[in-house]
């Protein structure tokens, strides 16, 4: 493929996000997604423009929304020819998204696109559950009012308990907390390692507001000006004291502190082929060199749920000819900060390396300092489907600071044993 | 309901209203607001020889008819064998009194024989406009006094008008064209300067050009109330409307910009690279090449506490928003080298406020920012000429915005009364003289303008 074009990373917005049952309480999905759409097109003057395509989706997302990201379109300041559709692909959502888009732009099927991710911990869709269901669909179909009381008659006080959707895998009926305590424990993984890490989080982050690093990247919604679960005085001895929440005693070690907290929020990044953006006097802040995806199979165990990224990266270095410590920054989804601490104890093994990844060695380890720089989903929140979105907004714009060729390099884990990780690159 | 609520309601019922009035309180006009004109026919008296103000009327494509004149010959008596002065047979839309040749005391009597008819003859919402020169610029003393008495009775027109009309005085440079002043004049009738009243315009030796199509304009505060009203305005003429606001009102910014299709800037003025980065937005988002047409300085903020209670912080932060700011973004945008900052003959205007002029209980900050915004815009319009930047300013005085309706209501009241026109002004009656000083074929250069509907105070 001789002729491809540049797709580059203009920028991106996202709303803050909010503590579940907080700022966000009473927002839809929908509405969430509109406001980090209309903040994006504000920024870059795209109001009435008329976008190749939105792609954007939710994890946790009613019936009702199946056109979610269309719908958005239509509630945004974009131009109501602008084409949607969902997506989904957990955690890694918007980073699939903005891949997906990525190659459509390089391949010359788009100009312009916007990539993004919403979720609602506080709306989530709450459904009634099966046996109801099904008595429901029966009342429906019956007849003759008769048939239909008949079939009232047989509901019972049990079937009104409705079915709350949970952070479960389906096929092992665990928790990702319960998965991950698993994994930490094989891994080894310290309480105090995982504490150090969350305390570095919110620092982090804090420190980010406080320089102004948000201005550009993130428009407030509903009052909401800051990220809801950045707790800027935590510190290690203050996260010492919770108890752990995940895992079995004794040695576990995770807990709603080192833990990613559930909450509400939306994120975007706006893609375009360079030509496009620069005609357009719109910046080019970064690309996407390459990307791939792997799948654990978890099931027996013998993978931790989270560990797909571990893969991934393996893969696209091998691909891209380049060592785990080319990169002038790392972002690692903090999902759980085991999981960050997992996935580079992994790179480090060099029997794990050899023996699962098939690597002649271990990848090594990364300077520390290059890390989640400016805070992560500990700290930030962790609405599943924006996630990808944040992150690559800000690396792209620091990447972009630290000059030309500069690269980054991210990393998202999501539910079903997948991770994503991809490449990104300064212009 | 608060206290206040239950009075506002109790001011507006019918009894409320019908208590007011007994009280001797005129109920507030409807103001004529926007483009239109007044309905009525315009009058038009000169004081001795002169065409300045028909041809500058021409230039713009009105005319006026002659003005009654009130002398002992012109009056008539009534039933009562009382002296009646000349009346218009059907109601004026303004009288302009050319006066700019008047040099002695005597001659003032011809303004008050064109003015007397006219008090009684105004449409709602008419005009009463006396165009006069500059004392300054008087060859004589008796001359300059004369130019300046004719403030003393535009002022007092002023408050004796009724049904919101308004008085403005407009003193005329050696250099003004009568295109110049037809512009002054057009603002003047129309409905744009429904909220200015009592006010001298004073006119400069400036080159006046039309406004450029799409250009830029930068309005600082502009996520809500008065800013977000002045980057409407603009965006209606075809700007291109780049809203800057603190990162927190980055929502309501957000639905501005995105209303207007312009950009928004989330920034806190204060930082020491404001401007810069103001210049950089500009630069990246609308070419390497693209200059500022247009930059109106509205962010601002209130700490109010009674001086006995101020303390430091409350100081500095209005210092900070309110005048330093602007000063240092200036700086920055007026070097020719920076890109994305200001265009040669670009229009710099400044927020002020009537308490920049009267001081104001609690306001001790407020008013230090405010009139050092008008000392800003007077020393700062002079260093700039020579690239042909005009720099003026407005100071608002009562505005009804989400600011001002945090006053408690009697106060709110008592300020609304404080003007002739016996009510508060919107956020576009300051946006309308905003883009009035920002229009490069305006003839103004380092003003101040009240839009206060005449407060009691202010120059």
């Amino acid at each position: 493929m001789a002729d491809l074009r540049n797709a580059v990373l203009v920028g991106g917005n996202r709303i803050p996000f909010g503590r579940i049952g907080g700022a966000y309480a009473s927002a839809t999905n929908i509405d969430m997604l509109t406001a980090a759409l209309d903040g994006l097109v504000a920024r870059y003057g795209l109001a009435g423009e008329r976008l190749g395509e939105v792609a954007a989706g939710a994890v946790l997302k009613h019936s009702r929304d199946f056109n979610l990201t269309r719908e958005a379109v239509l509630s945004s300041a974009l131009n109501n020819h602008t084409p949607a559709y969902d997506i989904q692909q957990a955690c890694a959502t918007s980073l699939t998204a903005a891949v997906q888009l990525s190659n459509r732009i390089r391949v010359g099927q788009l100009d312009v696109a916007i990539a993004g991710g919403v979720d609602s911990a506080s709306d989530s869709p709450i459904a009634v559950n099966d046996r109801l269901r099904k008595t429901l669909i029966k009342l429906n179909a019956a007849k003759t009012p008769m048939n239909k009381l008949k079939t009232l008659a047989t509901v019972r006080p049990g079937d009104l308990a409705p079915e709350v959707p949970a952070a479960a895998e389906r096929r092992t009926g665990l928790n990702m907390g319960q998965h991950q305590a698993i994994t930490t424990k094989q891994w080894g993984i310290t309480r105090e390692a995982q504490d150090e890490l969350a305390a570095a989080s919110h620092h982090n982050l804090a420190r980010a507001w406080k320089d102004g690093f948000f201005d550009d990247l993130v428009t407030p919604y509903l009052g909401q000006t800051i990220d809801q679960t950045l707790r800027a005085d935590t510190s290690v001895e203050k996260l010492a004291k919770l108890r752990p929440v995940f895992g079995d005693e004794p040695g576990a070690s995770m807990t709603a502190g080192n833990s990613t907290p559930l909450s509400d929020g939306a994120a975007v990044v706006l893609l375009a082929d360079e030509n496009w953006a620069r005609e357009r006097n719109l910046p080019a802040l970064a690309r996407i060199v390459d990307a791939e995806t792997a799948a654990v199979d978890y099931l027996l165990g013998q993978e931790g749920l989270l560990m797909a990224p571990a893969h991934a990266a393996a893969r696209l270095l091998t691909r891209n000819g380049m060592a785990l410590q080319d990169f002038a920054l790392y972002e690692i989804h903090e999902a759980f900060a085991s999981t960050v601490l997992c996935t580079l104890a992994a790179w480090e093994s060099d029997d794990y390396c050899r023996d699962t990844l098939g690597l002649p060695g271990a990848l090594g380890s990364i300077d520390r300092s290059k890390l989640n720089v400016h805070g992560s989903s500990l700290a930030a929140g962790h609405p599943f489907a924006a996630t990808g979105a944040r992150i690559l907004a800000s690396l792209a714009k620091m990447l972009a600071a630290k000059g030309s060729g500069a690269r980054g390099l991210i990393s998202v884990c999501a539910a079903g044993g997948q991770g994503v990780v991809a490449i990104v690159e300064a212009i | 309901m608060n206290l206040d609520s239950l009075i506002a309601g109790a001011l507006n019922s019918p009894l409320g209203k019908k208590a007011m009035a007994a009280a001797g309180f005129a109920e507030a006009t409807k103001l004529r607001r926007g483009e239109a004109l007044p309905s009525g026919p315009l009058a038009l008296g000169v004081v001795g020889e002169s065409s300045a103000v028909a041809d500058a009327l021409a230039a713009v494509g009105l005319s006026a008819e002659p003005a009654l004149i009130d002398s002992p010959e012109t009056r008539t008596k009534d039933d009562k064998g009382r002296d009646q002065a000349p009346a218009y047979p059907a109601k004026i839309g303004a009288v302009l009194v050319d006066a700019s040749q008047v040099a002695t005391v005597d001659q003032l009597e011809q303004v008050r024989a064109v003015l007397r008819p006219a008090m009684r003859g105004l449409e709602p919402s008419g005009r009463v406009i006396i165009v006069a020169a500059d004392p300054a610029t008087a060859s004589s003393v008796e001359q300059a006094a004369v130019r300046q008495a004719l403030d003393g009775i535009m002022r007092s027109v002023g408050k004796e008008l009724r049904a919101g009309a308004t008085a403005n005085l407009v003193q005329v440079a050696d250099s003004t064209t009568p295109a110049q002043l037809g512009v002054v004049l057009q603002f003047l009738l129309s409905g744009r300067s429904a909220y200015v009243d009592g006010q001298p315009l004073v006119l400069a030796d400036v080159a006046t050009t039309p406004a450029p199509e799409g250009r830029i304009v930068v309005v600082t505060g502009a996520a809500r109330g008065i800013g977000a009203a002045i980057a409407r305005r603009f965006a209606a003429d075809g700007a291109r409307v780049v809203v800057v606001d603190v990162p927190m009102a980055g929502e309501a910014m957000a639905g501005v910009a995105n209303e207007l299709h312009g950009t928004a800037l989330q920034l806190d003025i204060t930082v020491p690279d404001g401007g810069a980065r103001i210049a950089e937005h500009v630069a990246q988002r609308y070419g390497e090449g693209a200059r500022i047409g247009a930059l109106v300085h509205c962010a601002g903020i209130l700490r109010d506490r009674m001086l006995a209670n101020l303390d430091e912080v409350r100081w500095a932060s209005v210092l900070q928003v309110n005048l330093a700011a602007q000063l240092r973004m200036n700086e920055v945008l007026l070097d020719p080298s920076v890109a994305g900052g200001l265009a040669d003959g670009a229009r710099i205007v400044a927020v002020a406020s009537t308490s920049g002029w009267a001081g104001n209980k609690g306001q001790t900050n407020y008013a230090a920012s405010k009139a050092g915004v008008m000392g800003m815009v007077r020393a700062l319009a002079p260093s700039v000429a020579e690239r042909g930047i005009v720099v003026n300013g407005v100071a608002p005085g009562f505005i009804e915005t989400d600011m001002t309706a945090s006053i408690p209501v009697i106060d709110r009241e008592i300020f609304r009364r404080s003007s002739s026109l016996l009510q508060g002004g919107k956020p576009a009656d300051v946006a309308e003289a905003i883009v009035f000083l920002a229009d490069p074929e305006t003839p103004m250069n380092g003003q101040v303008v009240r839009v206060c509907g005449q407060l009691i105070v202010g120059r």
